[in-house]
């Protein structure tokens, strides 16, 4: 039997309202390892994050300042739970997260000896859904029809573009299917109110949504990659339940969209796919999805696969994956005691 | 015509599509057809075998079976009916 390696992750995403964040299923990932003996420090920014009180999935947590606070001031507090923590590797789950961490990745490697395996500034950028269009011509993938638009009198030419119905998008989150101008018009007020300009306009295609979480080693290799159908699905759009299927022209997408990016790191794939069989490339997300750990039901543990890469070691890609398995995802209330959550939003840790 | 090759079958006639990940059930004289198109009979032998085994003509047989392949290319369960791309 191998030994395994202790070994200290902190991972964030701990939350899991109805668009339920990675960290969970990341740390169920870590905690299957047959590598690593895992101790996990949650990264939380809410004292209502479940994972927090979660005490057989995450050893410790403290909390972590929003990105909005800056780098700076993130890298001081990874210098705080790092002295006590002793960390290895972290790994971050938010989209919003990523540009601190990306950023700091060199400081917190050389300064405190902690390991990302993250992708890079320009992979981060280039994949953002305003950006996606250019991201398609660029790497060769179909991408719906999408149009940027920074003001509200420019919605009544959207006619000579699209058809109706449209989606309406945010630049980071929220999308909304728009059948008529005014309604397009009532999206992107709200849209623009919360998420800031401009407000991408996007063709509707008709078909099923099919998901891929996969990771990529940074020079161009897939290392692993399991394709999913959404069998259920939330009013935001997210997969209460999916099963693994066999799609090789979902597969060759993604293995060339990574060879071709060189993606590094862990990633999420969200594409359409039209009733004449073409495949459309919707969205990337540059970090695994909450349903990860149905990719470790599979065979591939990404997650250990991550520490692993992150840690310097030769990581050989999955050559397989069960097809025919299905998430069914559950919520569960947690009866919690005052003084816990008191001391997670009083003194920042639990 | 004939069934995508990697259909599976269980005995309690349910039928999953691992490319599409759509699954179906079906009656045992639905699934006893499925494994002989999967087998790759055509309609006439399908035709001959239900017609001796069970109580019913070739007019009956007709009208049932074309329901039956015509559901099974609505449900893209037919071979060709997705090409590989990239």
């Amino acid at each position: 039997m191998v030994k395994k390696k202790k070994i200290n992750i902190a991972v964030t995403g701990l939350n899991a309202i109805d668009s339920p964040g990675p960290g969970v299923p990341v740390i169920r990932a870590l905690r299957d390892s047959k590598l690593f003996d895992v101790r996990i420090i949650g990264l939380s920014y809410e004292s209502l994050e479940p994972g927090i009180y979660m005490h057989d999935i995450v050893d410790k947590t403290y909390q972590i300042p929003l990105p909005s606070a800056g780098k700076a001031t993130l890298m001081e507090r990874l210098k705080y739970i790092n002295s006590i923590e002793k960390l290895d590797v972290i790994i971050p789950n938010f989209d919003a997260e990523l540009f601190n961490f990306i950023k700091l990745a060199d400081t917190l490697k050389k300064e405190l000896k902690i390991n990302v395996f993250l992708p890079t500034l320009e992979q981060f950028e280039e994949r953002h859904k305003s950006n996606l269009p250019e991201f398609g011509k660029k790497h060769k993938i179909k991408i719906p029809h999408s149009k940027l638009i920074f003001n509200i009198k420019e919605i009544p030419s959207l006619r000579n573009e699209f058809t109706y119905p449209v989606v309406v998008k945010g630049k980071f989150y929220d999308a909304s299917i728009a059948y008529s101008p005014e309604q397009v018009a009532t999206y992107f007020n709200k849209i623009s109110a919360k998420w800031g300009l401009p407000v991408i306009i996007q063709e509707f295609l008709h078909g099923q949504e099919v998901n891929v979480t996969a990771i990529g080693d940074g020079k161009g290799n897939t290392i692993g990659a399991v394709p999913m159908r959404k069998q259920y699905i939330t009013d935001k759009g997210k997969a209460w339940s999916g099963i693994s299927i066999d799609d090789k022209n979902l597969m060759n997408m993604t293995r060339k969209l990574i060879k071709s990016t060189k993606w590094r790191g862990g990633m999420e794939l969200e594409i359409i796919k039209t009733s004449e069989g073409d495949y459309y490339l919707i969205e990337i997300n540059p970090r695994f999805p909450a349903w990860v750990y149905l990719a470790v039901g599979c065979g591939q543990n990404h997650p250990e696969a991550l520490v692993r890469l992150a840690l310097g070691q030769k990581v050989e890609p999955f050559k397989k994956y069960d097809i025919g398995k299905l998430f069914v995802r559950y919520s569960w209330d947690m009866i919690v005691e005052l003084d816990e959550f008191e001391k997670i939003s009083t003194l920042g840790e639990l | 015509m004939k069934l995508k090759k990697n259909l599976a079958l269980s005995d309690s006639g349910f039928v999953f599509d691992p490319s599409t990940g759509d699954s179906f059930s079906t009656n045992p004289i639905g699934l006893e057809i499925i494994r002989m198109l999967k087998e790759g009979k055509n309609a006439n032998d399908i035709k001959n075998h239900v017609t001796k085994t069970y109580m019913t003509d070739d007019a009956s047989f007709e009208k049932d079976y074309y329901d039956f392949v015509n559901m099974l290319t609505k449900h893209n369960l037919v071979e060709g009916g997705e090409k590989e791309k990239n």
